[in-house]
């Protein structure tokens, strides 16, 4: 397409205006400054055209015409005025129209100062009202869940909230009812609108008509402060984050095109009340007596200064690298912290302790040479059009709202086919091409047959439990569409299984990966999704065992590296599970915590339970005394989102800026500035004086990093994306062997659900009772064959525990599995886990 | 309501004196599925050559021209859908409500034909909920046709023809008479118009799929169109509105009723006032006004009474022929209370949707409620006019549609056409000495 063909000419009253083909007029005024008012209008839904406010005159050459602007695309030409008489008159009419049955009630509500119906009666309309009769009368607020309030008499019907419930997150549970004057909007009886997303909808409404409980009465629009930041979650939405008096009460999306389109899910959004909780930690803690006196022999933790606190964590590292070595101290976690908090931490442990076994992840993630081995791709890239997604990873509607959103609307409104290779139904089922859905351990046989070109079924006429004709139709689908890209969304959908089926099934679908990309063609790439909110931040800066900054292995990346630091590790070290076991060993002397609660994450909590009590010394930085935090002997208050700065990762590989807005609780400090105290007391000066300090070694260590400026990352709206690694990923020798299943048995599936018993959601008090109570799901068909009926109390037993709870009837869950939430409150499913075994069988009693 | 004694030419409602018109037997006997025969002896697009021959024009209110609305289906894209509109609510039109009850074969009949024409096997008829005996009737007889073959898998053995015809009953809303709303209303969603464009729902309707909405009447022609020629419907009426139109007539005349006029020659002087039709007005009545095409159109006086029932005319004379609804108001009426009885109606049957409509109909009842009740003010006479003006910009005849259907700027109609010439009642409801209207807020003056 040439240049000219792209550009529409208008004009906006009388300006020339290059307006994009098939752009609305109000879009292509408001790029080129003209504000047309509006209520309805939004970019990111379909124009409805109801509120009739962005009326203007548009002159398509056969005589200017009242219309509405958001659903009249620019042609050639056009002439659009915003002024004239004509449009005045009927904007104010609208005007007028909409504040007849408004209750103006504008002292007293929240949207006060930051209202568009507010501020456009300002700008526009009579001022005066002609309505003498009675106003509309609705019960005042209402909840349509437990997050949100409805105030109906304030609703002015933009279909905003609705059309969002629909269009965007797909849960059609507030709706118009009734006609006429009496519409209104509201749920149906006895479904509320439960949804994870639901707080966008307070977000968008034009009006106060939505609000949400956590910051209903709080503050004044012009009371808050606010900052752009970066939330720490792994796809790093956008967000504003507001504040007053030293408090955060609110965040709200930020339209990043990259990222998140303006959305959060409640989840993230609702967080802040979390990191505001009477339970944060505000100052060091030691080990001492009852009556608070520091002691190492005491069992309580008592408050000390963070001079006794630090010198005591560099005495009990130094006592250990003195007398087992430098492998004796390890250090888990680091994935919620920024990129600066990471390298210093990672720096500290492989350049000064001189240990390896560092690991970010808690053995419930994937290695780290499977994430920072792939091509990578971009989220716009997976929802280019026409384009295919294969999710290999557990639901993005629990773990990545934002993401899920995106997909969603990129299957729904852009023909990208998705094809699922889960062991369950997903959030995304509903649209999906096609559903794979395998048999616990069997994703590598799917996959291998999807873009082997090699369909043989197996004895039962099938593929890992997927009908063979499916799985030949979806390869036929990937081969019809090879002129797209093909995005494979990676993670780990089990984790009541091995991470090496799904490691095996990568194996697989990367050998067609190199031939497509080498082929000229947009290619095949991976999307890593994994918990934690800045997980891959912490890879790139080197927190998993055998890695350095940068996206380089000690081997390759060791020698500049030890030039810098003054030296490195030696030979790889151990994971998550290595570091565990070796603890319970009583290898391990210092284990030291960044915001990981082994006892509460890691898949065994049985060998995190032994190893834990099997360390010497346990230092733990953290927001929250976790369970695992309160087994330390030394603890550091850590700074949180909105109380410190810096950049932070998504799963793209997008870096962007965190900011900080309050003040951090007590003395609480950064991890950077802990981790360099800490150094200094190891006898190594970093000499960092703040976070941009360390941003700058990075840039200038740190390969894949390097030259990214912070200045670059600081401006551009959507960040900078660091793409290069040198890391490669091998396959495995061997396939992770995969035994039989017994007929009487079921395979397990756990994944995460979005509200958990992590310590963020337990503190804030509008989530923590949200969490679902956990049930057994199980396919209807295995329901005679296990000879017990939905909703029944049902013993379930694996080889190493067993446990009560009711079992229901799901079709989304395969024959022959069962599916069981990783992380409800009430019942914890790691008691079936057995450690030594790859998958997770069950059996099913009546009780 | 009376049958008419003698009318020249009934084409459609010749059944009506039939005591079992509307069933097969009595359907069968006086010609019935004859044209349906014809039909399948001819090539489709004869069929439908037949229908543009004839010129038929959509009866259902905007009076767009069958044969070229069928042409709008884009090629190649299948299935399509034909629509049947039997939502008429239109207040005071009660014609395809008659022809679904007397006479129901013959509108399966012409479904039949459409489909023939057309290449379509399923059919939708959406009937207004409110409309109980005809739901009766065309249920009943679908299911004769179903039993004698007419409907179903291969249509009278043919072995490409096959039409299966689906009874749908709305859930009484006016603006389902709207065709995108009722193609929403038949998906299960609310009735509300959809966004134009698409203009016709012949490119994109039901389900998404090339849909064809017809109106029962015009449905109905087709079978003496097929069986007589398209020339010889064209023959009948006027140049430009060709064969014949069923209006009813309502109001203070002496036999309101449906009637069958040759379309387009005939007046409304004719039809009020002929004996054959409606009869005149009651002894010693003088005629005030009426309505000549539903209650969204501009009101007509004396001085309109020669205009042929003809759409160009009609057009011209600064109103609309519509839905066939002809509504006659004599000296006795109290033309405030006319004017609020229909406004109200409008504010009622608003969908919602967007914001003049919704907010502005009820409005303007509210405003002639409180006329009504002694409670005006002089300013609500100019106030009546600019909310008008707000709904319906310029208050133009036919509107300068600002909103997405027609409806809000309906209720404007009759408030400005009473306005205009009866603004004297208006006033004469008003208190000699200002009054202190009680508001939820304090008191205005």
């Amino acid at each position: 397409m040439s240049e000219a063909e792209t550009v529409v000419n208008i004009t906006v009253n009388g300006q020339p205006v290059e307006a994009k083909p098939g752009e609305w007029v109000i879009a292509a005024a408001e790029r080129a400054g003209v504000y047309i008012p509006h209520f309805c209008y939004h970019p990111r839904m379909n124009s409805v055209g109801m509120c009739r406010m962005c009326i203007v005159d548009i002159d398509t050459g056969r005589g200017p015409a009242l219309q509405p602007s958001c659903m009249v695309a620019v042609t050639e030409g056009m002439e659009v005025d915003t002024t004239s008489d004509q449009t005045r008159k009927a904007q104010d009419g609208v005007l007028e129209f909409l504040l007849l049955n408004h209750p103006l009630d504008c002292p007293v509500c929240d949207k006060g100062g930051e209202c568009p119906l507010q501020d456009q009666t300002m700008a526009y309309g009579p001022g005066e009202s002609r309505f003498i009769e009675e106003k509309r009368h609705f019960e005042k607020p209402i909840p349509v869940n437990d997050l949100v309030y409805l105030d109906r008499e304030r609703c002015i019907l933009c279909d905003r909230c609705t059309r969002f419930a629909d269009e965007v997150a797909g849960d059609p549970l507030i709706t118009f009812q009734d006609r006429g004057d009496q519409t209104q909007v509201n749920t149906f009886p006895d479904l509320p609108f439960s949804s994870y997303f639901s707080g966008n909808t307070v977000q968008i409404c034009p009006v106060g008509a939505l609000t949400a409980v956590p910051y209903r009465f709080k503050a004044r629009p012009w009371d808050l402060t606010e900052v752009e930041s970066t939330y720490p979650n792994p796809m790093g939405d956008r967000v504003v984050v507001q504040a007053s008096r030293d408090q955060v009460l609110r965040y709200q999306g930020v339209d990043s095109d990259a990222v998140n389109w303006g959305w959060l899910t409640d989840k993230d959004r609702f967080s802040f009340e979390g990191m505001a909780s009477e339970l944060r930690l505000r100052t060091p803690l030691v080990r001492g007596t009852p009556l608070g006196q520091p002691d190492p022999r005491g069992n309580e933790l008592v408050e000390a200064s963070w001079h006794q606190a630090l010198t005591l964590a560099a005495d009990a590292i130094r006592v250990a690298i003195d007398d087992k070595g430098p492998q004796s101290v390890a250090v888990l976690g680091g994935a919620r912290l920024t990129n600066e908090d990471q390298y210093v931490w990672a720096r500290l442990a492989k350049g000064v302790i001189g240990t390896d076994n560092v690991d970010a992840q808690l053995d419930d993630g994937l290695p780290a040479d499977v994430v920072l081995g792939m091509p990578r791709a971009t989220v716009n890239q997976a929802c280019t059009p026409g384009g295919t997604v294969i999710l290999l990873a557990p639901d993005p509607k629990e773990e990545q709202g934002t993401l899920y959103l995106r997909l969603r609307h990129a299957v729904v409104n852009d023909g990208v086919q998705l094809i699922e290779l889960t062991p369950r139904a997903s959030g995304l089922s509903q649209m999906a091409a096609f559903r794979l859905h395998h048999r616990p351990g069997e994703a590598a046989a799917v996959a291998a047959a999807l873009v082997g070109g090699d369909i043989e079924p197996g004895p039962d006429g099938d593929i890992g439990g997927v009908s063979a004709a499916d799985v030949a139709a979806a390869a036929a689908a990937i081969a019809n569409r090879a002129d797209k890209p093909i995005t494979v969304i990676l993670g780990r959908p089990s984790l009541a299984e091995s991470a090496g089926f799904t490691v095996d099934a990568v194996a697989e679908l990367i050998g067609f990966a190199n031939l497509l990309n080498a082929g000229g063609r947009p290619g095949m790439a991976f999307l890593p999704v994994l918990h934690r909110g800045n997980v891959l931040g912490a890879l790139d800066m080197g927190l998993a065992p055998g890695l350095l900054p940068g996206r380089t292995t000690l081997a390759e990346g060791g020698p500049a590296m030890a030039e810098s630091w003054g030296s490195v590790p030696s030979a790889p070290g151990a994971d998550a599970r290595g570091i565990l076991k070796a603890a319970a060993d009583g290898q391990i002397d210092v284990l030291i915590l960044l915001g990981a609660d082994p006892l509460g994450d890691f898949p065994h909590r049985e060998l995190a339970d032994v190893a834990l009590n099997n360390v010497g010394t346990i230092i733990a930085s953290d927001l929250f005394l976790n369970p695992s935090a309160a087994l330390a002997h030394i603890v550091f208050p850590a700074a949180g989102f909105a109380e410190r700065r810096g950049t932070h990762t998504n799963l793209e590989g997008r870096i962007t800026a965190q900011r900080q807005i309050v003040t951090p609780p007590g003395t609480a400090r950064a991890d950077w500035a802990i981790a360099t105290e800490l150094a200094r007391q190891l006898g190594a000066d970093f000499g960092f004086g703040t976070p941009e300090e360390v941003w700058d070694e990075i840039a200038r260590l740190a390969p894949s990093h390097r030259n990214l400026s912070l200045e670059a990352i600081d401006t551009s709206d959507d960040g900078v994306v660091a793409s290069d690694s040198s890391i490669v990923f091998s396959p495995p020798d061997d396939l992770t062997p995969l035994p039989p299943v017994d007929a009487y048995s079921l395979r397990l599936v756990s994944s995460r659900r979005m509200y958990d018993r992590g310590t963020l959601v337990q503190s804030a008090s509008s989530l923590a009772g949200l969490a679902p109570t956990a049930a057994l799901v199980v396919n209807p068909y295995d329901f005679s064959r296990v000879g017990v009926e939905s909703g029944a109390d049902v013993q379930v037993v694996s080889h190493v525990g067993e446990m009560g709870l009711p079992v229901v009837a799901d079709p989304g869950v395969p024959r022959g599995t069962a599916a069981f939430g990783y992380n409800h409150p009430d019942l914890d499913v790691r008691d079936l886990f057995d450690p030594d075994a790859v998958v997770t069988d069950l059996r099913i009693q009546t009780r | 309501m009376s049958t008419p004694a003698a009318q020249d030419l009934r084409i459609i409602t010749s059944r009506f004196d039939v005591e079992d018109g509307h069933t097969l037997a009595g359907y069968e006997r006086t010609g019935g599925y004859a044209g349906l025969r014809r039909a399948m002896e001819m090539a489709p697009a004869d069929v439908h050559g037949e229908v543009r021959t004839a010129s038929l024009l959509g009866r259902g209110g905007a009076g767009f021209p069958a044969g070229v609305k069928w042409g709008f289906c884009p090629p190649g894209v299948w299935p399509r859908y034909l629509v049947v509109n039997g939502d008429e609510s239109e207040p005071g039109t009660y014609k395809d409500r008659l022809l679904m009850e007397r006479d129901p074969h013959q509108l399966i009949e012409g479904c039949l034909i459409a489909c023939y024409a057309l290449g379509l096997s399923q059919c939708f008829l959406y009937v207004r909920g409110e409309m109980a005996h005809a739901q009766e009737r065309l249920a009943a007889a679908l299911n004769e046709a179903y039993e004698a073959g007419y409907v179903g898998a291969n249509v009278l053995g043919a072995k490409d023809f096959s039409v299966d015809i689906t009874l749908h009953w709305g859930a009484g809303a006016y603006i389902v008479g709207e065709e995108t709303a009722l193609i929403e209303s038949l998906e299960g969603n609310r009735g509300m118009p959809r966004l134009k464009p698409p203009y016709f729902p012949a490119s994109i309707g039901l389900y998404g799929k090339p849909t064809i909405v017809n109106n029962v009447e015009t449905l109905a022609n087709l079978p003496w169109i097929v069986s007589n020629g398209g020339a010889a419907f064209a023959a009948m009426g006027a140049e430009s509105s060709t064969g014949t139109r069923v209006f009813a007539v309502s109001g203070h005349v002496v036999s309101p009723g449906v009637f069958e006029v040759p379309f387009g020659t005939t007046t409304f002087r004719d039809i009020i006032f002929d004996s054959r039709y409606a009869g005149g007005l009651h002894p010693g009545r003088s005629l005030k006004t009426f309505i000549p095409g539903g209650a969204s159109a501009p009101w007509f006086f004396e001085e309109h009474l020669d205009i042929p029932l003809e759409k160009a005319t009609v057009d011209k004379a600064g109103s609309m022929l519509g839905s066939g609804a002809i509504v006659v108001m004599d000296d006795t009426t109290d033309v405030v209370r006319a004017c609020h009885n229909v406004v109200r109606f409008f504010a009622r049957e608003s969908c919602g949707k967007c914001t003049p409509c919704r907010e502005g109909t009820s409005w303007l009842e509210m405003i002639l409620s409180r006329i009504l009740a002694g409670q005006g003010r002089p300013q609500d006479l100019d106030l009546l006019m600019d909310v008008c003006d707000n709904i319906s910009p310029g208050i133009n005849w036919p509107p300068r549609q600002t909103t997405i259907c027609p409806l809000g700027p309906s209720a404007v109609s009759p408030i400005a056409s009473a306005l205009e010439r009866f603004r004297g009642e208006f006033e004469a409801y008003l208190p000699a000495t200002a009054v202190s209207v009680t508001t939820a807020s304090g008191v205005a003056s």
